[in-house]
């Protein structure tokens, strides 16, 4: 077994496989994932665990996965060692999750170089598999981490009962523990005030909807997840395809959506993505929430060709980079909000304008 | 403790999970059953709320003397008690599905619209045996037995752990 420590600093002016948008439909679908939650056998669930419990789950669970995971070349971060803002920096990334985070005690994450792949240990569950890919692939990303878990599950002892499944903290998760999601990018339904509908009948399908880093049904940069709320009674691969198959609906009503926009209102669309590209380019102090509302209408520019000297990997980039834990990270010292928000105006204008944009993806 | 709604005793305890964190409420049998009968408003995120869910059937099913007794029963393994599960909407132990076995197929019932799983098996299947039962019941007893400074009972938990764990091993 190799233990091997990521250097969360070049981390940080690296970019994730995920959000290269290489995969199908990616102007659009941001990214597919899907996690499996899964328990050891012969410890308690994380809520009646001691410290002690905690300790050896993590100790026997960072051995296993880093065994398994052997050809991936997985770094593992203890998450318990590190800064609030190195473990923010985490959660921005979609690494670990925010319960992780704030969570207390012994935990970690191993997390694959191409950020495809993260294993939380001690999250709500014992273990937590992640796999995270471009675009809509949610069968290769189901083929992938069903080959994890085997890898794991030869190793440890998972808590599961021939009835019920693989046994969760949570009886939401229970059975096939599975959770599959995809990210939409619908600035165009939420524009023509259609979003409302795509949800009402996503939840008849028994289908969750949520927005990306917001609370609750507050969606940042129209960015809303869908995933399967129902984890028991089905095959993994009918959960797959439960989610998959509705997709290719919301992707082509966003499409008309967005035609229809080009079509009946083409000057105000222009206008509206173009004064977005404007204040992005030249604001000298501007807030997280700002940034990724006009990045959302520079985003849909550039996919209908309003926008011509930007590629969608900057973009998404863009995201990611202007969070608070990600500029702090970037620029090396600790932010407050004022000063971030100029930080994130002066990153913004030098990726975006001209000489240095278009090679922005390579630099930090 | 009195109704968060008005001066009756409490006697629904409803941990709601739609928004990010957990919020608890405490109310009487008939606040509790005009809350769980509202509509869902403007509600947009559809995240399962479990203890809702759960409360919304016991509230149909169950007088508040039988939901009073079904609380204090407790799982012998992990020792968490069945107001601890609606409260914090988590379980303690791989056994509580056993243990609470009949309220959770309701609720299982109610979430997933099914109660028997049909999707992949790990490689050791042997999960749930009554040698990890017992581990993980040793283990919270040795950290009892230590945390009252009964370090001889405490060792022998030890021993028994050990026992066990070396018979699995062969």
């Amino acid at each position: 077994m190799v233990e091997r420590h990521v250097d969360l600093e070049s981390l940080a002016r690296r970019c994730g496989e995920w959000l290269r948008g290489t995969g199908p439909q990616s102007d659009i679908v941001m990214s597919s994932r899907i996690r499996l939650a899964r328990n050891l056998a012969e410890f308690p669930f994380i809520s009646r665990a001691s410290t002690g419990d905690r300790n050896e789950i993590e100790q026997a669970l960072r051995g296993a996965v880093l065994d398994a995971g052997g050809a991936m070349r997985l770094d593992y971060l203890d998450v318990n060692q590190l800064e609030g803002i190195d473990r923010q920096f985490l959660v921005e990334r979609q690494l670990i999750s925010r319960e992780h985070a704030e969570s207390e005690g012994a935990r970690g994450v191993a997390i694959d170089s191409g950020e495809q792949v993260s294993l939380m240990i001690n999250e709500e569950d014992h273990l937590r598999i992640q796999v995270m890919h471009s675009g809509l692939d949610l069968r290769n990303a189901w083929t992938e981490i069903s080959r994890i878990d085997d890898l794991v599950g030869e190793r440890v002892t998972y808590a599961f009962s021939e009835k019920l499944g693989y046994l969760t903290a949570c009886p939401t998760n229970v059975g096939t523990g599975m959770r599959v999601s995809v990210m939409l990018h619908l600035p165009a339904l939420v524009l023509t005030r259609q979003i409302e509908k795509v949800f009402r009948s996503l939840q008849k399908i028994n289908l969750a909807v949520r927005g990306l880093y917001g609370e609750g049904s507050q969606a940042m940069g129209d960015f809303y997840q869908i995933s399967n709320q129902i984890t028991l009674g089905k095959k993994e691969e009918q959960l797959v395809e439960q989610v998959g198959d509705v997709v290719p609906f919301i992707i082509d009503y966003e499409r008309r959506a967005r035609e229809a926009l080009i079509k009946e209102s083409h000057e105000n669309l222009h206008d509206r993505v173009s004064r977005a590209y404007g204040i992005l380019r030249t604001a000298q102090t501007i807030s997280s929430e700002e940034t990724m509302h006009l990045l959302s209408s520079v985003r849909m520019g550039v996919n209908l060709g309003l926008i011509n000297d930007l590629e969608i990997p900057t973009i998404n980039q863009l995201f990611i980079h202007t969070q608070p834990a990600h500029l702090q990270k970037l620029r090396g010292v600790e932010l407050d909000t004022a000063d971030r928000n100029i930080e994130r105006a002066r990153y913004l204008r030098r990726h975006l304008n001209k000489d240095d944009g278009r090679d922005s993806g390579q630099q930090n | 403790m009195k109704c968060q709604k008005c001066e009756k005793p409490a006697t629904f305890h409803i941990t709601e999970l739609t928004s990010g964190k957990p919020q608890e409420l405490h109310l009487c049998e008939e606040c509790a059953r005009e809350y769980l009968t509202q509509p869902e408003g403007n509600e947009t995120a559809a995240s399962p709320s479990l203890a809702g869910q759960l409360a919304q059937h016991l509230a149909i099913g169950q007088t508040a003397q039988e939901l009073a007794r079904l609380d204090q029963q407790s799982c012998p393994v992990c020792g968490i008690t069945f107001f601890d599960f609606r409260n914090k909407g988590r379980l303690g132990c791989p056994h509580d599905y056993v243990c609470f076995q009949t309220e959770l197929e309701k609720l299982l019932l109610n979430i997933h619209g099914e109660t028997e799983h049909v999707g992949k098996r790990p490689a050791r299947s042997q999960g749930g045996t009554d040698e990890q039962t017992q581990l993980i019941r040793l283990r919270r007893e040795m950290k009892e037995a230590i945390d009252e400074e009964h370090y001889e009972r405490a060792s022998e938990l030890r021993d028994q752990m050990r026992k066990i764990k070396g018979d699995s091993d062969q």
